[in-house]
């Protein structure tokens, strides 16, 4: 028998009910709601989440509801896990987030979450938080008010920078990927005015190689296209990066193109859920990169596959790279090196050579090595000689990591330049002195003195040895003493046991975070341990740039919940009590760049106000076009743009702003040129020559000279972006350029004067922008060629080089890495004293070891193992192990094991028997903390802050080991061994 | 009038949990209690697939079938409810259901085990649509509401669709036309071989 209730005889709710009040608040949805829900409208058939048609009826019957919920309000926010950037529509109620619905008009998510994305609601609950400000007295956290937290840290650090034996590089300021771009930019200044450039993020152990292989390539250390570009490849090829689960929602994308004919190729040392969707699955042994990308660069040379005209007119040195691939990279050294047959390289050289345009995606997997610099240009190399560059469908698709952490590059805190990359030299000072409208000599005045000034601060992969070692072998005074974690986890550095080292003997450590994290519990101390708790995301607002460089907008979903404080809040009244917080906003003379405001939890400056600052100075990779009203007005009207090329073709008005988007990129995608008057519409896949320049179009940079060894750097006749007045390469502009083109005149007098003695990036009026681009068709930046040989790293050509803790030492002798360096971001830095004194430490320790993601955790894990809705899912840390080298060591599955380090640290997990992993290898995913070999660190945590999920650290086991130019951490390839608990 | 149906594509289902906690932060979901979860085969190997599980829904509904005091009905919309204050919790509709679907939050002594909870496909319960009680025993009414299932509507890859039957096999044939290629890992040929028999090598001892 079937029960059948009947529509008619269901009670329908009297009005007052919650759920017609939403109705109200969200609208109805009309047919066309419906289509552009279902993505049909944005002319992505497959996509469709289906929609009946008798749902459609009754949608169009159903009046909206009276205005009887006017306490519900929608909020449009962007997820705070990765960088693909899901748009999220947060539905509040009497100020609290009561539901969360799918943004089907995103162009870039289409309303799709993965397991992180569809739960952030639970960060507006919070029951596992930080709740407020906390102070370690013996041993355990006690509740203290804000105003002794910040009288009292303030007090600390103050001692610290005005001692003469510490002084003001004796703190070092962990910053945040997690940070908008306002909040970042603003720690960078923050840190500037304290003194020192001892400052860093996330970006360092996540992509720092590829930013500076990729900008010392073509010029712009960011991914070149975009997630939907990637419909238009006709082949993608994914090398160190498992974006299924770290960046789910890309799949989208991918599995678009896959299912209208593209190949997908995934090449990693795991069998990992990306490679069960590809068509050709390729396993490496981990940290040989370079071998198998030369390798397929020997096929691609071999049979005249590469873009001969391309490398002509757009690549430096491509001779000198296949000179050395043909000598040393023939299949039989590929194999020896990285375990791939010939058939294997030559099959994925095939398919990426003859599916053009063909793209390529990195992530993790390339950049967390000794050799991660080299690694990144490898693949840049590959996609040059394909002529892949500059295309759409091509690319260097890299995918960030942190929702923010492009963004945070771009403009935060970096030991090494001020934002926007202007680098820390004088000149760069000076810029950045006029934009805040501060006194350059005063600035000067706050460093230990002008060197230091100029002179990159240490990493935060590094900031240990700042602690540990001794100060005469450092290139500055005095150690670290204190410590401040400003929205990051500890345990995403490697080198655990020394890091617990470093923090019980630095004099204070402060860490300002919504959740108390793993650092609050590593280590053994008494007291001199400060917790305050800062705000998520989604409890202010701001931009947070995208890993397509696309910028979106995200409103304020609630007020900070418990006792917590906005991060530029807490900024701003820790300057206010250190005495520059006038210098923090701008305010001198009469003139004050950033606006102050009070609420009810102390002085707050504007976020907006901080986006125009950054849009007056951040010349260089054009953040200068995104107005805080643009990028309002965008994220207004998603639906105003195109999936495929994220443009807007058609006349959309915003009503609040009255501004019209039409010919916009979606989230004016940096490079937005120019100031908002200009309407740059951002270019959403760089160095495109196909387009003008005011459409998106461009070329490689000239950043590095216009000639080398009597060639020329810039780009071949004839190659140039569509209709620019300069068919040839030429040079960065400045001023003397401009008027020996007899352009000078364009500007009118008052400009003159302004841009006399500037160039492109020092022109604060955006005039010169203007002529160059909109008169002339050119580009700021000049026209060059892109570099596969470079001069300023140690290798020009990328060279293999074995990782510090190889499996392999036949090959160490073969390929040994770089030599010992003396001082190396202010500290001594080893690789081959290391390496040696390991050599046949694979005796001992035979298993490779590995790390990596999981799609319910991100980062460190302190956020996301907090939120019931994931935390069950993955509830205790594991290693991956094949069943070969498990039964050798008598492990079962599922069952407790150490892994044992070089270090002497051991770790206990859970096994995890699978043939995911090839036998010599093994993985852990590195998002768990609150363990510390073997003994659970719960009541180490401030009380009920604990995460719900606590487990072994990878890092806690990981080795020695940086990257020759940027200081990245190895976390990809180390050494252990593996015995039953 | 249409009939709801849950359809995972294996193809593009890349197992990311986001139907789960989508699940979970729409209704409140305690911990413990599971109203759609993933299956993985071949679990790191070539061949891995996996797809989002929940209540199927039937037609001719098994637990319906078993339920000794009836506390099952199905909507018109072909969605299959159940009546919390009727449930008895003796367990039944669990061993009938062929997909796990019933979740018993309450495990106690004795067996006893508490009202059922399972996946409505988003369509509340017996109660008046949207109100506080029909929320707090059976989730949000979003079919009301004029919306899908949240799970479905918030897929990361689009795999899970949720609709009118109808509607939904004709994007899964769509795409099944587009790929060349239909699921490898559920429908007939996985169940049976091609002649027919229950593909005894599939099962495994």
């Amino acid at each position: 028998m079937l029960l059948t209730k009947k529509s008619p005889s269901a009670p329908r709710s009297a009005g007052s009910s919650f759920a017609s009040s939403l109705q109200g608040a969200i609208g109805t949805l009309d047919r066309r709601a419906f289509l552009r829900k279902s993505g049909l409208a944005a002319g992505a058939g497959a996509f469709a989440a289906a929609l009946p048609p008798s749902m459609m009826k009754r949608a169009e019957a159903s009046p909206p509801a009276p205005g009887a919920g006017s306490d519900v309000q929608v909020k449009r926010t962007v997820c705070t896990h990765c960088s693909v950037g899901c748009a999220i529509d947060a539905v509040v109620q009497n100020g609290v987030w009561v539901r969360q619905e799918p943004v089907f008009d995103s162009p870039i998510n289409l309303g799709a979450h993965c397991a992180k994305g569809a739960s952030v609601r639970e960060h507006g609950h919070g029951e596992h938080r930080l709740k407020y400000p906390m102070k370690l007295v013996n041993g355990k956290y006690k509740r203290i008010s804000w105003d002794e937290a910040i009288t009292e840290i303030g007090d600390k650090l103050n001692k610290i920078r005005n001692d003469k034996a510490m002084g003001p590089d004796s703190v070092y300021w962990v910053g945040s990927s997690k940070h908008n771009n306002e909040q970042s930019y603003l720690m960078r200044k923050f840190v500037s005015l304290f003194g020192t450039n001892n400052c860093d993020h996330q970006a360092r152990i996540c992509h720092s190689t590829t930013v500076a292989g990729v900008a010392n390539t073509w010029g712009y250390g960011a991914m070149t296209n975009s997630y939907n570009d990637m419909q238009n490849a006709k082949c993608a090829m994914y090398i160190g990066s498992n974006a299924a689960e770290a960046h789910p929602v890309s799949m989208l994308h991918m599995l678009h193109a896959k299912e209208t004919g593209a190949r997908m190729i995934v090449v990693d040392p795991r069998f990992t859920r990306t490679a069960a969707k590809a068509d050709q699955y390729i396993r490496i042994r981990s940290g040989t990169d370079i071998p198998f990308l030369f390798g397929m660069l020997y096929h691609i040379f071999n049979n005249g596959w590469e873009d001969k005209q391309y490398l002509n007119d757009r690549v430096f040195g491509m001779e000198k790279v296949k000179e050395d691939v043909m000598k040393k990279w023939h299949p039989k050294a590929v194999e020896e090196a990285c375990g791939v047959p010939e058939a294997e390289v030559y099959a994925a050289a095939e398919a990426m050579a003859k599916n053009r345009p063909s793209t390529i995606v990195w992530c993790m997997g390339q950049t967390q090595h000794t050799i991660g610099n080299a690694m990144v240009r490898a693949s840049c190399i590959l996609q040059l000689a394909l002529g892949n560059i500059g295309v759409s469908g091509g690319g260097a698709n890299i995918f960030r990591g942190h929702d923010n952490v492009q963004g945070a590059t771009d403009v935060g805190p970096n030991p090494d330049s001020l934002p926007g990359y202007y680098g820390i030299a004088e000149g760069s000072w000076k810029h950045w002195a006029r934009v805040w409208n501060v006194d350059y000599e005063w600035l000067k005045g706050r460093f230990a003195s002008k060197a230091m000034m100029e002179k990159p601060g240490m990493t935060v992969s590094r900031w240990i040895d700042g602690v540990l070692e001794d100060a005469d072998k450092m290139d500055q005074e005095n150690t670290i003493k204190a410590i401040v974690y400003w929205g990051h986890a500890p345990n995403s550095q490697t080198r655990g046991l020394d890091m617990k080292k470093a923090m019980e003997k630095v004099d204070l450590m402060v860490i300002i975070d919504p959740y108390p994290t793993a650092a609050s519990a590593m280590p053994d101390r008494q007291d001199g341990v400060y917790l305050l708790p800062a705000a998520t995301q989604f409890e202010c607002s701001g931009s947070c740039t995208a890993s397509n460089r696309s910028i979106q907008w995200r409103e304020k979903v609630i007020d900070p919940v418990f006792e917590s404080r906005t991060d530029h809040a807490i900024m701003y009244q820790l300057a206010q009590k250190f005495g520059f917080a006038d210098q923090l906003v701008g305010k001198r003379d009469g003139k004050q760049n950033i606006a102050v405001v009070n609420t009810k939890y102390g002085p707050e400056p504007v976020v907006e106000d901080i986006l125009r600052e950054i849009n007056k100075g951040t010349w260089t990779i054009g953040y200068t076009g995104q107005s805080p009203e643009r990028l309002k007005a965008h994220m207004r009207h998603m639906d105003a743009f195109d999936v495929k090329t994220l443009r807007c073709t058609k006349d959309v008005v915003d009503k609040e702003t009255g501004y019209n988007m039409n010919g916009d990129y979606f989230g004016l995608p940096w490079p937005c040129y120019g100031n908002a008057a200009l309407k740059h519409p951002g270019s959403p896949n760089l160095y495109d020559t196909s387009k003008h320049v005011m459409d998106g179009g461009g070329n490689f940079r000239a950043n590095f000279g216009v000639e080398r060894e009597g060639i020329s750097l810039l780009a071949g006749d004839g190659s140039h972006s569509k209709g620019a007045d300069i068919s040839t390469g030429y040079p960065e502009f400045d001023h003397v350029l401009m008027k020996k083109l007899g352009w000078w005149s364009e500007l009118n007098e008052e400009e003159q004067k302004a841009c006399e003695g500037k160039n492109w990036k020092t022109d604060t009026t955006g005039a010169m922008m203007r002529v160059i681009m909109k008169n002339h068709g050119c580009h700021p930046f000049g026209n060059a060629k892109a570099r596969a040989v470079v001069w300023n790293f140690p290798d020009g050509v990328p060279q293999h080089r074995e990782p510090i803790y190889s499996p392999r030492p036949d090959l160490v002798a073969k390929y040994p890495t770089h030599k010992d360096e003396k001082v190396f971001w202010r500290l001594p830095t080893m690789f081959q004293s290391i390496q040696e004194k390991n050599k046949d430490i694979s005796k001992d320790f035979p298993l490779v070891l590995t790390s990596g993601r999981l799609v319910e955790y991100e980062g460190g894990g302190d956020e996301t193992r907090s939120n019931p809705w994931l935390a069950e899912l993955q509830q205790e840390n594991f290693i991956e192990i094949n069943p070969k080298d498990a039964e050798a060591r008598g492990i079962k599955n599922n069952q407790f094991v150490w892994v044992k380090s070089p270090t002497g640290a051991q770790i206990r997990v859970k096994s995890l028997v699978t043939e995911r992993v090839a036998s010599g290898t093994t993985f852990i995913p590195f998002h768990f903390a609150g363990w510390w070999q073997g003994k659970d660190l719960l009541n180490k945590y401030p009380e009920g802050a604990a995460p719900i999920v606590r487990g072994e650290a990878v890092n806690t086991a990981t080795t020695y080991g940086y990257d020759r130019v940027t200081m990245m951490q190895e976390t990809k390839t180390t050494l252990c061994q593996v015995a039953a608990a | 009038m249409a009939r709801m149906k849950f359809i995972c594509d294996a193809e593009r289902c890349i197992e990311c949990n986001g139907c789960v906690t989508a699940c979970k932060s729409e209704h409140e979901v305690p911990w413990g209690v599971n109203r759609r979860r993933l299956v993985t085969v071949n679990d790191g190997l070539p061949g891995e697939r996996s797809i989002s599980v929940a209540c199927m829904h039937c037609t001719d509904a098994p637990c319906m079938a078993v339920c000794p005091v009836d506390c099952f009905y199905k909507t018109e919309e072909g969605v299959v409810l159940h009546d919390k204050d009727l449930c008895i919790g003796c367990g039944y509709c669990f061993y009938a259901c062929p997909f796990g679907a019933p979740q018993f939050p309450q495990a106690g002594a004795f067996g006893l085990r508490g009202k059922m909870d399972k996946c409505t496909f988003c369509a509340g319960g017996p109660e008046a649509n949207n109100t506080e009680v029909e929320f707090k025993k059976y989730g949000r009414n979003r079919l009301a509401e004029g919306k899908l299932p949240a799970c479905a509507e918030m897929c990361s890859t689009k795999a899970l669709l949720a609709g009118d039957g109808n509607v939904i096999a004709t994007i899964y044939k769509q795409r099944v036309a587009t790929r060349k290629k239909g699921p490898e890992v559920w429908g007939w040929k996985m169940a049976y071989k091609e002649d027919g028999n229950i593909a005894a090598a599939e099962v495994k001892s």
